[in-house]
């Protein structure tokens, strides 16, 4: 393996630049840079680099053509939503304005083909030139020949392309076979890589020495679930709040290890805010136990009626017809136990999920349960579509003219029993599968 | 840079590191071709005394040139165009027209290119041709009117050749091959392909004025061979600045390839593939490991190579998953087992991953449904999971079927090469493999 520093051909002070922002990635981009070569010599005309999310992929390319001021274009395929912005970034980094805008309206692979090499006559390549294509999955949705043709771009002048993924190249090949790239594995992290990225960058607020053992006791409640650097970046600034009044080490784990587990639900999730992160700490300290349900989707009011409605298309849903009667007939009798069979799980509703079921089955058990309560009107109609305009009723087959439309109800579990619980309904009750 | 004077010049071992880099760089990574060609002396005799006919008797042709992919297709016609361009009548007078089925993706896009080609845009300006052979037959007669009066010969190479196939109606395809049969002007054809079904995709009226001349590249390689062919893509050239270093290099070559290890690893290249791309490419990996320091090749870095290159990509990414995604594959393959390979959903799976969480007293585990559903999601953006229909609008996450697109085998090499995999899971895991 050449180290880094070691490649000749480029200047040693811009190099050492380099290794001191690839913490961790040495290996990686020694050997990338050895794949490239010194400028001017050729590189393998095209390079597919795949690991996790944030193992540095993008990270190490952009700082290595930037620092060693190679000629390069970084495209992002997520911004590239048409091929005619590819090819006018790419023309647009290697040739200046003035070849970009050669190209006609709606270019085609070929337009770009040949103004490519039309400039390359005119200002050939005296160090190789480098196209990146950042989350390279998305060229897959692509015109068909984009990719493949990308990857023998070579065949033109001394350019080499350069394919980041997190996805592994066998499901990029064509049917019919392509240039064959080079792969290049970027592994993960491991949890003392993490700990050293993620020190590198302490508060001036904090000694090193409290800063790294507070990332280390975050790192203890999230590795498990989460390994993605920028996930943990992430984390690490919207809670280090808290940690401002504590100064001693060893009180930290003590007091800061259960918030890191309430923000797993939260700031994770992305559903809070920093400020209001914050906001619920404070709150927290004068009444303990206010956290739950302050998660986005059990912030939804609804009318009444709905809410009946909603929990009469849960328990349609849920429950097989057949057993309509026994829960909701007045008078069934006595509930013979042996009438139900010994689940086997798999017949559980709630792993196979809803069921559709057709209208009036609705109205049926939205009838019965809300009691006597209610007047039946036109109104209910209107409140059923709302509810499917809201996504929390799914219209299926409508299509089958013939068939009366049937309905499937989009809620979990949690979110109806905080529904059922405004209107005092015990759902659970009348659950099959609770039973 | 090889101007330099080849006698008792001496340089310092970083310029011949240097050296040595760039001249195998540029017959590893751009298609160079070679002086001569190796191993296809008969075909490229052939293909060309055609296009020599073409050339100096005005006879038409077409002829298809069928390989595998990296065998050398492109690399045999621009020999053959090197060699035929000596020949002072071609050089005089052969057009030249080439084209790439990934680039030309219709047929309006081609005739074009066509036209530009043959430098004919200012003879066409803006006129408006009723049909596409109208059109063809226009630019080959604009091409006698020229200051010549005789027609000179266009040689029109089609790469990707089964791509034009796909093209509305194959009109440029049935309008070259008609010029070419009918001997309208003098063209000749030549599409280079990797289908060896090629001719099925040719519509019949096409076909019948297609000459049904085939040059194919089968390799007939033995290992030998193969061992040989590598020696000279790694020799350094007789006028090397720097001749003891040369000479030095090469004979460490030589004693390289006769290496038993090494032999090992070629042989098994030898078994996946035979093309000179997938050799150029592990011959690049092991260059890569030439420095200034280390100024040979060793055996080791062949192994170290041919490690690279046969990657287990799928235990890579396995590698990095957390323990949460881990945990939720091993109940995946509990569910595969149990309902033989059924799909399942995330509900499915939560429960089963229940289980093994109810046998344990520890709640190191004890996740939320919301962050076992971001796990979940992960899982499928790394497509270690695909949904089983791909219209997903109407159905909630956690009912979404999936399948799950790992084996058994990579599973449980995954489990082994995963980075301190608790003890607990490991055995959950064991006990579905029992
Ligand atoms: N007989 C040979 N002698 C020396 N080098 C060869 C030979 N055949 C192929 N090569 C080398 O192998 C590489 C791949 O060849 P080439 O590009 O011609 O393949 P191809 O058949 O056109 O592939 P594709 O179908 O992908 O276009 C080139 O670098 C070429 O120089
Ligand atoms: N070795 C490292 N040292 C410092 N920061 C890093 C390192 N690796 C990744 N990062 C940071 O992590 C984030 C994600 O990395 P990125 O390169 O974008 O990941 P990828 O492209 O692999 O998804 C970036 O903000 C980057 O700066
Ligand atoms: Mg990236
Ligand atoms: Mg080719």
């Amino acid at each position: 393996m050449t180290s880094l520093l070691e490649q000749p051909g480029y200047d040693e002070e811009k190099l050492q630049m380099v290794a001191e922002q690839l913490l961790c990635r040495e290996d990686q981009a020694g050997l990338l840079l050895s794949l490239m070569g010194q400028p001017q010599q050729y590189c393998y005309p095209s390079i597919f680099i795949y690991g996790h999310q944030a193992s540095g992929k993008s990270h190490v390319m952009h700082v290595m053509l930037k620092e060693l001021e190679l000629p390069h274009a970084i495209i992002s395929c997520v911004e590239c939503v048409s091929s005619s912005l590819l090819f006018e970034l790419v023309l647009f980094s290697f040739f200046g304005s003035e070849a970009s805008s050669l190209l006609p309206r709606s270019p085609s692979l070929s337009d770009f083909v040949r103004i490519y090499r039309q400039q390359c006559l005119q200002a050939p390549a005296t160090q190789t030139r480098y196209i990146v294509m950042e989350k390279a999955e998305l060229l897959r949705d692509a015109d068909a020949n984009l990719l493949p043709a990308l990857l023998r771009l070579q065949e033109l002048d001394n350019v080499s392309v350069i394919l980041l993924s997190e996805i592994s190249w066998d499901k990029f090949r064509p049917n019919t076979g392509c240039f064959e790239p080079l792969l290049l594995h970027f592994p993960d992290y491991s949890k003392g890589d993490l700990h050293q990225i993620l020190s590198q960058d302490s508060h001036p607020k904090y000694s090193d020495d409290f800063y790294s053992s507070y990332i280390n006791i975050l790192l203890g409640v999230f590795y498990t679930v989460c390994r993605d650097l920028r996930e943990l970046r992430h984390l690490v600034r919207h809670t280090h709040t808290h940690t401002v009044k504590e100064t001693d080490t060893h009180k930290l784990w003590r007091n800061i290890e259960p918030h890191l587990k309430k923000a797993m639900q939260t700031v994770y999730l992305r559903e809070v805010s920093s400020v209001q992160w914050e906001q619920m700490q404070q709150m927290e300290e004068k009444e303990a136990g206010a956290l739950r349900g302050l998660s986005a989707h059990t912030h939804v009011e609804l009318p009444y009626y709905s809410k009946f409605l909603l929990v009469a298309a849960y328990l349609a849903s849920y429950n097989p017809a057949r057993t309509d009667r026994r829960f909701f007939l007045k008078h069934h009798g006595k509930i013979k136990k042996t009438n139900f069979l010994k689940k086997n799980e798999k017949t559980s509703n709630h792993l196979l999920g809803p069921k559709p079921f057709p209208l009036d089955r609705l109205l049926a058990i939205f009838y019965s349960v809300v009691d006597s309560r209610v007047a039946p009107t036109a109104s209910i109609f209107s409140q059923i579509s709302s509810l499917v305009t809201l996504q929390l009723l799914t219209q299926v087959s409508h299509d089958d003219q013939l068939d009366a439309p049937k309905y499937k109800c989009a809620v979990s579990l949690d979110f109806i029993c905080a529904i059922s619980r405004t209107v005092n309904f015990e759902i659970v009750k009348y659950l099959y599968d609770f039973l | 840079m090889s101007k330099r004077k080849v006698k008792d010049s001496h340089l310092p071992v970083g310029e011949c590191i240097t050296e040595v880099q760039s001249i195998l760089r540029e017959r590893l990574c751009c298609n160079l071709h070679p002086d001569k060609p190796e191993e296809i002396e008969a075909q490229h005799k052939h293909l060309l005394e055609l296009l020599k006919r073409t050339v100096i008797h005005g006879e038409s042709n077409s002829v298809l040139i069928v390989a595998p992919r990296g065998a050398g297709k492109t690399m045999l016609l621009k020999c053959v165009l090197r060699d035929l361009l000596q020949e002072k009548e071609a050089e005089k007078s052969l057009l030249q027209v080439h084209l790439n089925g990934l680039l030309q993706t219709d047929d309006r896009i081609a005739l074009k290119e066509i036209t530009r080609q043959l430098h004919l845009e200012n003879v066409v300006g803006d006129k408006v041709f009723g049909s596409f052979a109208e059109n063809l037959a226009f630019l080959l007669e604009a091409l006698k009117k020229g200051d010549r009066s005789s027609s000179r010969p266009v040689l029109f190479i089609l790469d990707e050749f089964d791509l034009f196939a796909h093209h509305k109606n194959q009109t440029l395809l049935y309008n070259l091959f008609d010029v070419a049969q009918s001997a309208q002007a003098p063209i000749a054809v030549v599409g280079l392909t990797c289908r060896l079904d090629v001719l099925e995709l040719l519509e019949k009226r096409v076909k019948s004025r297609f000459s049904h001349r085939q040059i194919h590249l089968l390799s007939t390689l033995t290992f030998c061979q193969y061992v040989q062919r590598v020696q000279t893509q790694l020799s350094l050239p007789e006028n090397f600045p720097d001749k003891k270093f040369g000479q030095e290099w090469n004979k460490s070559i030589t004693t390289l390839c006769k290496d038993a290890s090494v032999e090992e690893v070629l042989r098994r290249h030898f078994n996946t593939s035979k093309d000179f791309r997938s050799m150029h490419a592990l011959l690049m990996l092991c260059l890569s490991r030439v420095s200034v320091s280390k100024p040979v090749l060793k055996p080791a870095d062949v192994l170290e190579a041919s490690k690279l290159r046969f990657a287990d990509a799928k235990g890579n990414m396995l590698h990095g998953l957390s323990i949460l995604e881990l945990c939720l594959i091993i109940a995946m393959k509990h569910l595969n087992d149990v309902y033989e390979d059924e799909p399942f959903n995330l509900q499915m799976v939560h429960n089963e991953f229940k289980k093994f969480l109810q046998r344990k007293s520890n709640s190191m585990y004890n996740f939320e449904q919301p962050v076992i559903m971001k796990a979940f999601e992960h899982l499928q953006q790394l497509e270690l999971i695909r949904p089983v229909d791909s219209s997903t609008a109407k159905i909630q996450k956690e009912y979404q079927l999936m399948r799950l697109m790992l084996n058994h085998s990579q599973i449980m090499e995954a489990l082994q090469k995963y980075p301190q995999c608790p003890t607990d899971v490991k055995q959950w895991a064991k006990s579905a493999f029992a």
